[in-house]
This record gives structure tokens, sequence and C-alpha cells, in this order.
């Protein structure tokens, strides 16, 4: 993120000079409906004193700090095993169809982790799907296992998708050093592979702790006591909601350890080949090595893609007469839409301030944005919750708010593509709109945006999806009666009602299917 | 150009629509802690006899108990529907009800209602215990809840411990037991490690299927399960003493802040009319409460329920005493 170039060198794309005050007061206003609330949210608990103290200090709170801990460490490890191991043998051997299993291996992001969940609960059990098709009785899927599973399938493709673009930049020559100096295979991953991967792997690594330690839908419906779950269960089911906004802000601060860690391990230099180099060799599988590839391979599709799929499905069908919940259809197109709007309108100011008016208050800006994102949505949300219905009358539950705190939580996506976008400007042409008398609005709506239209679409189309897929925020603060196919999903699986949430869990893995495969392709297309 | 203006032009826009909420003369907004597949088809009716529309909020009646405290007079709700008296009281308690009319009052026999007027029973339930009738002979349930203490109930007992009605019999508990007596109930029964549900539906399915042995819950949604699906392998047992055998009635009652006091007032007569007595014990299959209508069949007399002898306004004042000794049991 931060470029740390010398000073002799100005930041690229920077033009430098005082940034038009109002970008910065819509950066500023698109921080706001998460930040204050969040702020709020820590002044309550540390108001409460003594009362505070105790939660803290009791044995529940360390209980959960040890169940959630367990779980971020089980669900990373695997996750890195896996996410590595496929990369691998995606990128770097003579397996055959690669390019057809890369693109399997990241399809499960598609699936939120709580479908997945809904999947694995119902197939198995002694009376589920499974044992209701074989006649076997399976042992039901729940409590760490179950959170354990699910979750792992999530957060891989993260993994996935960071170790296979990281093992596909890497040139031949180091690792043809090592050969030729007389390493083994397993000594080359090891010492040349792995070190090479280490810094972006960190991130991903870092990535996928992240999305465990927040994630509510998982660990709600397979009943871990992880900390998510537990904050929900605490909200909903006592009188006094100290306890549930004193387990939230510890949940903040272990999450803000994780980015912590996370920016450390960016912020590092990484490893170039300067001068671009052809890939090394594709490994040669033996017969053996492919046959296990093939069956690693084809399990973990089975076991991510197609079980989920086809449990939706099999439910669909013998649900038979569950109707589509439209209504929900509407709420989650007409707030995901809005969302992506207010998102991306907000991102072109505000990428112009970032990029072309580079300074270390914008620095702060960027990195306010991605705290946003990364923290745990369901202490965001209890903060706003508190704030809207003690200051915010005629807000509080209302449409607007929602689209607000969406736009706000899921900002830093359509910021990053708005940069990334910026970055590709020359930022002459604004500088000769500017020359000719233009104000700065004038100018970005005349000159900038029309260059930089497409990367910030896709960062809006990311912004949809992710809200699409949203749950704890939206189930806290969503307006009386407003139903989106997050909450339609979750509320049914969580009252074992499979049936009536197949046919919104399949309509959600298509809508996202969509935006997520363009993205894709675009990717490619680069 | 008009273009360029249209975003800066549509944030406040956006923030106009939000903030007028539908302040419709004709339209009523309900937080229902009741079930919405139990009731919205009721709902519905009343909107198709009366016109007024029903805006329903669902979610657990003590989150909702939670939350209309905390919206104070802010709160846009005018009728509060709980499954259970302990969170209407506690609402009351903090002031948010006005005192309902007596006509509507004297519906219904006063040891279902709030003491001073503030809420009213609509229909009465039991709590009581369902079992997965493959798996556990009925001679071993016990006869009352102490009896689940025994280590044998390891891991085969399945409870809702955020759902008001098994809240209402904690509460209940503290009130016939004492503090200490309840602290001990439910730390041994954290210690045989029950499966936490989020409801009472929930905890039925889940017998049925396979995935808990016993559970505690309020005598008709197996009967409710046993109408879609005929035969189950879940069956039911009441039990015959102390808060485990306690009847309480779902009621409901008029926020003080409420600007449509009158269509509420309605609201709540139609609850406790003919055809929705009828309801409740044809669909969903409670206890009436209204003179004159008699119980569904299938269920035993109320008189025969045994409950414990207690004044249900006194709930309230341990609502938050109980959900603090399930937190510190460590089952929330």
């Amino acid at each position: 993120m931060s470029n740390r170039s010398p000073a002799a060198h100005p930041p690229p794309g920077a033009t430098g000079g005082r940034a038009p005050l109002w970008t910065w007061a819509v950066a500023v206003a698109v921080l706001v409906p998460s930040a204050v609330p969040f702020l709020s949210l820590v002044l309550r608990v540390g108001g409460e004193g003594a009362e505070a103290i105790d939660v803290l200090w009791s044995g529940r709170t360390a209980q959960l700090i040890a169940n959630t801990l367990a779980l971020v460490a089980a669900v990373t490890l695997s996750g890195a095993v896996i996410g590595i191991g496929t990369a691998w043998l995606t990128t770097r051997t003579d397996l055959r169809h690669r390019r057809a299993w890369s693109v399997v291996a990241a399809l499960p992001l598609v699936i939120p982790s709580y479908v997945i969940a809904l999947a694995l609960r119902s197939a198995f059990g002694p009376r589920g799907l499974l044992a209701d098709l074989t006649g076997i009785g399976f042992a039901t899927v729940s409590g760490f296992p179950g959170a354990w599973l699910a979750l792992t399938i999530a957060t891989y493709p993260f993994v996935y998708l960071v170790a296979s673009a990281s093992m596909r930049r890497m040139g031949r020559s180091q690792e043809e050093a090592a050969r030729g100096l007389g390493a083994g295979r397993w000594r080359v991953f090891r010492t040349v592979i792995l070190p090479h991967l280490r810094p972006s792997l960190g991130a991903g690594i870092l990535l996928a702790a992240l999305y465990t330690l927040s994630d509510f839908g998982a660990v709600s419906l397979m009943r871990y006591d992880a900390f998510t779950r537990v904050v929900y269960a605490q909200y909903a089911g006592r009188l006094d909601r100290t306890t549930a906004s004193v387990l939230a802000v510890v949940l903040v601060g272990l999450a803000v350890v994780l980015l912590i860690l996370e920016q450390r391990s960016r912020g590092r230099a990484s490893y170039h080949s300067s001068t671009p180099e052809s890939p090394p060799p594709p490994v040669p599988l033996t017969r053996w090595g492919r046959f296990g590839a093939h069956l690693g391979l084809g399990s973990l599709a089975i076991v991510s893609l197609a079980l989920p799929i086809g449990v939706l499905i099999a439910w669909l069908v013998q649900g038979g007469g569950a109707p589509v919940p439209w209504g929900a259809v509407a709420g989650s197109v007409v707030a995901a839409s809005l969302a992506a709007l207010a998102a991306g309108l907000a991102a072109i100011p505000v990428s112009v301030l970032v990029v072309r008016h580079r300074s270390r208050a914008t620095a702060w800006v960027e990195r306010m944005s991605y705290a946003l994102f990364a923290l745990p949505h369901i202490t965001v949300a209890l903060g706003v919750v508190f704030f809207a219905s003690r200051w915010l009358g005629g807000l509080y539950q209302s449409l607007t708010l929602l689209v607000l705190v969406y736009a706000s939580i899921f900002f830093a996506q359509a910021l990053a593509a708005g940069r990334a976008a910026l970055l590709q400007v020359d930022p002459h042409l604004e500088e000769a709109s500017r020359g000719l008398g233009r104000g700065s609005l004038d100018t970005m709506a005349r000159v900038t945006v029309p260059l930089v239209w497409r990367g910030l679409a896709a960062g809006a189309l990311l912004v949809f999806l992710t809200t699409m897929k949203e749950l704890p925020a939206t189930l806290l603060l969503r307006p009386t009666g407003f139903d989106t196919l997050a909450v339609g999903i979750w509320s049914a699986a969580d009252n074992l009602l499979y049936a009536r949430a197949a046919a919104p869990a399949l309509l959600l893995v298509a809508v996202s299917a969509v935006p997520a495969y363009l993205l894709a392709t675009r990717s490619h297309e680069r | 150009m008009m273009l360029r203006r249209f975003p800066l032009a549509l944030m406040p826009l956006l923030l106009v629509i939000g903030a007028c909420s539908a302040t419709d003369a004709d339209t009523l907004t309900i937080y229902s802690g009741r079930n919405k597949d139990i009731v919205a088809p009721l709902f519905d009716q009343f909107t198709a006899e009366t016109g007024i529309r029903l805006e329903v909020r669902y979610a657990d009646s003590v989150d909702l108990a939670a939350t209309l405290r905390e919206e104070g007079a802010n709160s846009p709700a005018d009728v509060f529907f709980s499954v259970d008296p302990a969170s209407l009281g506690a609402v009351a308690e903090a002031g948010l009800l006005q005192p309902l009319p007596t006509d509507i009052l004297g519906l219904v026999p006063a040891r279902f209602s709030d003491r001073d007027g503030y809420w009213v029973g609509t229909s009465g339930r039991g709590r009581s215990v369902v079992y997965d009738s493959s798996r556990v002979e009925p001679a071993d349930l016990p006869t009352d809840l102490n009896g689940f203490l025994d280590p044998d109930w390891q891991g085969r007992l399945a409870i809702a411990p955020t759902n008001g009605s098994f809240v209402a019999s904690i509460a209940a508990m503290i009130l016939l037991d004492g503090e200490d007596a309840t602290r001990t109930w439910l730390n041994g029964i954290a210690a045989n490690r029950p499966a936490t549900y989020p409801k009472n539906s929930v905890i039925v399915a889940a017998v049925n299927d396979g995935e808990s042995e016993v559970g505690l819950v309020n005598h008709y949604y197996l009967l409710q399960l046993q109408a879609q699906q005929g035969d189950t392998a879940a069956a039911g047992h009441f039990l015959s003493s102390g808060a485990g055998s306690l009847v309480m009635p779902a009621g409901a009652g008029i926020l003080a802040s409420s600007n449509h006091a009158e269509s509420a007032a309605r609201f709540i007569e139609f609850l406790l009319s003919e055809s929705a007595q009828r309801f409740f014990v044809e669909q969903t299959f409670e206890y009436p409460l209204v003179e004159g209508i008699d119980p569904h069949p299938a269920l035993p007399p109320l008189a025969d329920l045994a409950p414990p002898s207690l004044d249900l306004s006194d709930l309230a004042s341990v609502l938050d005493l109980a959900t603090d000794l399930i937190a510190e049991a460590g089952l929330l």
C-alpha cells in the first residue's frame, strides 16, 4: 500500500498541491457512518467502568478468546496448506487440465460461508439428506469440526489466488541455481519457493485469518461459540447489552492485532525479478503423483463445490412448493445497487485525493477505509444500532442508514479499484484541463471519469457482490419488514428449514457468479 | 450540465426518502416475539378485516424488550406482541407501555394479565419436554427439571437459552426456588453440555431429525409438526411440578409513545376475538384464554397441567437476573 520511495522521487501519479476541500469532505462523509458509531461503542464500554472490567476478566471471555483463536489458527493452517498445494499443482507441474483446475479451485469464493455451513449441516446427521439417500447414518457435522470445515472451504481460495499469482510471477533463475547446487525438489520448495512467496502469502493468509475472525454466518449455523456468535447471542438474549458491547470491543482488539500484522507483512520488501524471466519448466509428476493430484483436487472440488450445490438442489427438489422470496430478492438487489452506486461515486473524488494529492493525511484515509472494511461487521453494526437509536431518530432502522453503512464498510474495495484505475491515467491530462480554467469538479467529471469508469465499475461491481452476501450488519440494521436473501437464507437454516433456504441460496450463488466471472475474465485480459 | 449535478443531488434525496418513514394513518408497527410462521396468517386476517396495514418486526422477545428499552420514546413500535410475560413486564417497568382499556382487560381471567393492566394475555402455553421416541423411553423421563441434572443426560439435552419462554421459566425458577437453587440448576445443566438452539420449533425439528434426544420447549410446537408431517419420531411429555410445568400466556401491550393507540387497541381486541382465539386453538394448538372457547381435544385440560402458583407479573422483576444467571452458566 504505502510506497516507501525515497524523497527525491514523487509518488507515482501524484501532482502535489493542495487537494480541493470538497474531496476531503466526501472522504470524511464516506467513512463517518461506520467510524463514528464504532467509536461510540468503544466509548460506551469505557463508560461502563467496573462492569466492563468484570466481563473482560471473566473465565467466559478467556474461553471465548481461546475458542476463537483456535478456530482462526486451524482454518488458517488448513487453508494455507490447501491453497499453496493447489496453487503449486496448477501453476508449476505438468498436470493435465491445469487451466480448468485453476478455475475450479477459485470458484468456492462465489458461495457464502453460511451457505457452505448449511449444506454441511443438512447433508450429514443421522437423519440428514445423505442418510436419506444412502441409508447410512452419518454423524452430525457441527461445532468446531463443522466450523473449521466450512471456513476452510470458504477461505482457502484467498490463499490460492495469492499463491498462484505469486508463483506465476517467479522467474527460473533462482530455482535453477539451487538445482544446479544439488538441492532436491522438496528442498528447493522449502528454501527457494516458499520464502519467495512469503510476503504476498503472508497477506493472503492474514486475510483468511481476518475473514475467519469476522465470520458470523458459518460459526452461528455450526453453533460454535466463537466471538461473533456470542456477541449476537448476548445482544439478542439479554436486557442488558453491556456484555455484548464489551465482547465486541475485545473482538475488535483481536482484529486490530491481525490487521497490524497484515500491514507489516505487506510493507516488507518483496523479491523482484528485475528483468522479465521465462518461467521455470513445469515439474513432471510421476504416475502416482498424477493420480494423487487428481484425487486431491477432485475431492476438494466435490467437497467445496459439488456438495453445497448438490445439497441445495436436492432440498429445492424435495421442498417442491417453497416459493421464491421475491421480496427478499428485491431487497437484496436494491440495497446492493444503492451501496455500489454510493461507494462508486464517492470513490471518484477520494481516489483523486489519495493518488493526486498524496500525503500522510491521505495515507490515513486509506488506512481507515481498509480498517473499517476488515473489522468484523457485527461490531460496526452494534455501534450503529446504539448510536442511531439514541441520536439519529429519523434515520434509525431506515434503508438510507443501511445503505450508508454498507457503502462505508465496503468503500475500501471501490477505492482500491479507483486508485488502480487512476494510476494508469496521465496526470497531465487533468493538469491541462485545470490550466484551461475548469474547476476541480468539472475536470473530474469531464476528464477523469471517462478514463477511469471501467476500473471504477469493477470496484462498484465488487461492492455489489459483497453487499449481496453480507449478513451480520443486515441482521442488526435492516428496517422493519425489509428482507434480503442473505438474512432469509440464514434464518431458514438457523431454524433447520433447509427446504426454504434452498431457492434463495441458489439464487444468491447464481447472482454472485455472474459478476465474479466478469471480474475473473477482466483480470485474465490484463 | 444536469448530469454532472445528478450524483450530488442524489445523496440528500436518499436521506429525505429514508427519513420519511411510512407513517401512514392506516399502518401499525408491531414488534412480534412470536414466530413469523405461526402468526403471519393471523396478521393477514386482521389486515383483511380492518384494512389496517401491519409492519411487523420479528425477533426474540428478550431482544425486542431490550431494543424497546434502548429506543425509549423514539421507538417506532405501536404494539409489543410477546411470547412471555417477563419481557412484557420488563418493558412495562421501564414505563414504556400505556394502560389498556378495561373492556379489553376484562375479556381474559385476571391471572393471565398484568396486575396493573399494562399487558393482556392472548393465548396459554405450557412448558413441556419433547423427546425422541426411538431412543428414549417415556419412563426414563424425569418428573421435574432437576431430573435433567443427572449425568445420564450428558450430551442428550437441547435448550433454547435466548428464547423468551425459556428465560421466563428460569425467572419462574428464581421466584419459586430462589436465586442460589437456580444458579445450581443452570450450572448443572451446563455441565451436561446441552445443544443450544435459537428457538423452540428448531429444537422439536432437531429432536425429530435425531440431532438431540430430549428438549425443553413449549407444548404446542410438537403438535404443529405433527399436523404438518403426520407421525413423528418426536413425542411430548409434561413435567409434573416446579418451573418446568409453568403455564404462561403470550401477551400484548400498547407502547406509550404510539401515535396509533386506537388502531393498536383494535389489534389487541382482534387477538382476543373468537376467530383469533379459534386460530390459536386450531392452527397453533395453544390454550384459549377467553371464556367459552374449548381447547383442542388433543390437549390435556389446562387445569391438569398443575402449574406452579405464582403471580406472572412478578416475573419481570427477575428477568435481568435470569439472563445474567444463564450467561454466567456459560449457556449464552
